[in-house]
């Protein structure tokens, strides 16, 4: 125990000393790579905790980006506000495709399904909504670099990250937190097998309710983070299914259902990904698509050699 | 008229075959029941419908002058009955302690207290020094001993045991005897067990229901039951004059 808290202690220090030594380029990937851990945090507690598989994850970044960049974009409402609005639209969303699989006992790979179509069809709408302009993609307005505006989430890169790497250790303190509760209990167990969950007195459609409902909560967050970062949106790029599979490889990668999982497979896949890019320019190799063979031979050794994830492996080799 | 679980003219089909025909049966309070009968006669069929698994399609079943068919498991749970089910189903990736703690948070609303009541439980069945390990990593005689320490941590009235002996040797068969006797007479827990063990059922059981093509033809003490001939024909064949 105590030794977990020195290396926690050393790993939180040097993320906070992080933007005084790293140039722009590091800090923009330190930016991504939290971003991920974040939201495969979120995806998380549905799939790691309460084994509800969504395949659809993009779906509520979409939401929550349009909810707070639209409401932005037309009335300048700050994203402090409009992340009130973002998160209430992606729990309504959770709790409908909850309430229709969990009602209609659709679950295991079904559940996937409908969370892909979901994704989809809300893709398509956004397609041909013309409050948010359509496929033309929405654009918020990009203020000076270094110009500070707190109110409206405005100011230099560091800012960025700070905000990110508030909002993961939060989500990793809350999954932390939640583990040890009531829910966290009853989740793990539907997780295990649901029947015996439910002969032990659990209502197995309230608390799976209840992981859809506190995942989408969290994963709207980072769509307004994204609407705020990046400035532009359409509809193809933020609710495709390629968004829902990049949210979830770092969790998987990683570890699903550990607390340390999905941060350790951001940070591996995002520096794996830019590390073959480099390696790759530096030997002046030059054939179209060779880095995404490379990145999928790479996650096709992390799957056979290590099918519980990166974190299970470390944490029995340095005995924690 | 008071039992604890009355089941009353209780019917089920599946796709036209009768498990279960009109079957009746009463559970005194702190009393230790045993339902036999051979592989088919329909005993995890009423064992499920007790446990809300699915409805009987006709009949009553009351707990506590309550009506309980038709609900669902986690509120046949919640009313007080516990169950086991006769091929375990722990939760493999949970230490063997959060196990029980999932069952303990029935009653219990914090993590403490739950974890309190289930290392005393864990006690009982003889699996404390083995509270930190993943369940998956038990063998098939600890699994059904956590099966029951489970059930008991949600606190029932009722406990429904499902074939909890079957695979255990004679010993270890005897040593759970013990603990539902001392679970009965200390805690005044009553038993429902469904058992093809007749060393156990000898045992502990102080009455008997014998079910066979889904209906219950004899009832009554053990040493009545050994001896009606409706038992006798339907477990060793009729009867023939040589």
């Amino acid at each position: 125990m105590k030794k977990e808290i020195i290396y926690l202690g050393i790993l939180a220090a040097f993320l906070a000393a992080f933007p005084w030594f790293a140039g722009p380029y590091a800090l923009s990937i330190a930016t991504l790579i939290l971003y991920l851990a974040y939201t495969g945090q979120a995806w998380n507690v549905m799939m790691g905790f309460a084994g509800q598989l969504s395949l659809g994850h993009s779906l509520y970044v979409g939401v929550g980006a349009y909810v707070a960049g639209g409401l932005f974009f037309h009335f300048g409402l700050g994203p402090w506000a409009g992340l009130w609005a973002a998160m209430a639209a992606c729990v309504a969303f959770g709790l409908a495709i909850g309430f229709l699989a969990f009602r209609f006992g659709i679950s295991g790979v079904y559940f996937a399904l409908l969370t892909i179509a979901f994704a989809e069809f809300t893709r398509i709408g956004f397609d041909h909504l013309q409050w948010t302009n359509g496929p033309g993609g929405m654009f918020l307005r990009v203020a000076q670099r270094d110009h500070w505006d707190l109110l409206n989430f405005r100011g230099p890169p560091f800012m960025y990250y700070y905000a990110m790497l508030f909002l993961a250790t939060a989500a990793f303190l809350a999954c932390a937190f939640l583990l040890r509760t009531k829910a966290g209990f009853y989740w793990q167990a539907i997780r295990e097998n649901e029947e015996a969950a439910q002969a032990l007195g659990i209502n197995t459609f309230r608390w799976k309710m209840l992981a859809v409902a506190i995942s989408a909560a969290m994963t709207s967050v980072s769509g307004v983070f994204f609407a705020f970062y990046y400035n532009n949106l359409f509809p193809h790029e933020i609710f495709s299914m390629g968004r829902s599979i990049e949210l979830i490889l770092g969790p998987v990668i990683g570890g699903v259902g550990t607390l340390f999982g999905p941060i350790l497979g951001a940070a591996a896949l995002t520096l794996l990904s830019d590390g073959i890019t480099e390696a790759l320019a530096w030997l002046g190799v030059e054939i179209p698509g060779i880095k995404q063979v490379f990145y999928g031979l790479v996650l096709l050794a992390v799957v056979t050699f290590l099918p519980n994830g990166i974190w299970p492996f470390i944490k029995k080799q340095m005995k924690l | 008229m008071n039992g604890l679980l009355q089941v009353q003219n209780i019917s089920k089909s599946f796709r036209g075959l009768k498990a279960v025909s009109d079957a009746s049966f009463e559970i005194p309070e702190g009393s230790i029941h045993a339902l036999i009968g051979p592989n088919g006669a329909g005993k995890t069929t009423i064992f499920n419908m007790i446990a809300g698994v699915f409805p009987p399609d006709a009949g009553r079943i009351v707990f506590l002058n309550r009506e309980i068919q038709g609900l669902r498991p986690d509120q046949v749970c919640a009313a007080g009955i516990g169950r086991t089910f006769q091929i375990v189903k722990p939760f493999a990736g949970l230490s063997v302690l959060e196990n029980v703690m999932v069952g303990a948070l029935l009653r219990e609303s914090s993590a403490a207290a739950a974890r309190k009541l289930s290392l005393e439980i864990l006690e009982t069945f003889r699996l404390a020094p083995k509270q930190g390990l993943p369940a998956s990593s038990l063998t098939l005689p600890e699994r059904k001993r956590l099966e029951v320490a489970r059930a008991l941590a949600t606190r029932p009235r009722l406990l429904l045991l499902d074939e909890v002996m079957a695979g255990l040797r004679p010993t270890e068969c005897d040593q759970m005897v013990e603990v539902f006797r001392e679970l009965n007479r200390a805690a005044g827990t009553t038993i429902l067990l469904i058992e093809h063990v007749m060393r156990a059922v000898m045992a502990l059981a102080r009455h008997i229901g014998v079910l066979h093509h889904g209906e219950v033809i004899a009832r009554g003490s053990p040493q009545e039951i050994v001896r009606d001939p409706k038992v006798l024909e339907c477990y060793l064949g009729e009867e023939t004059e040589i």
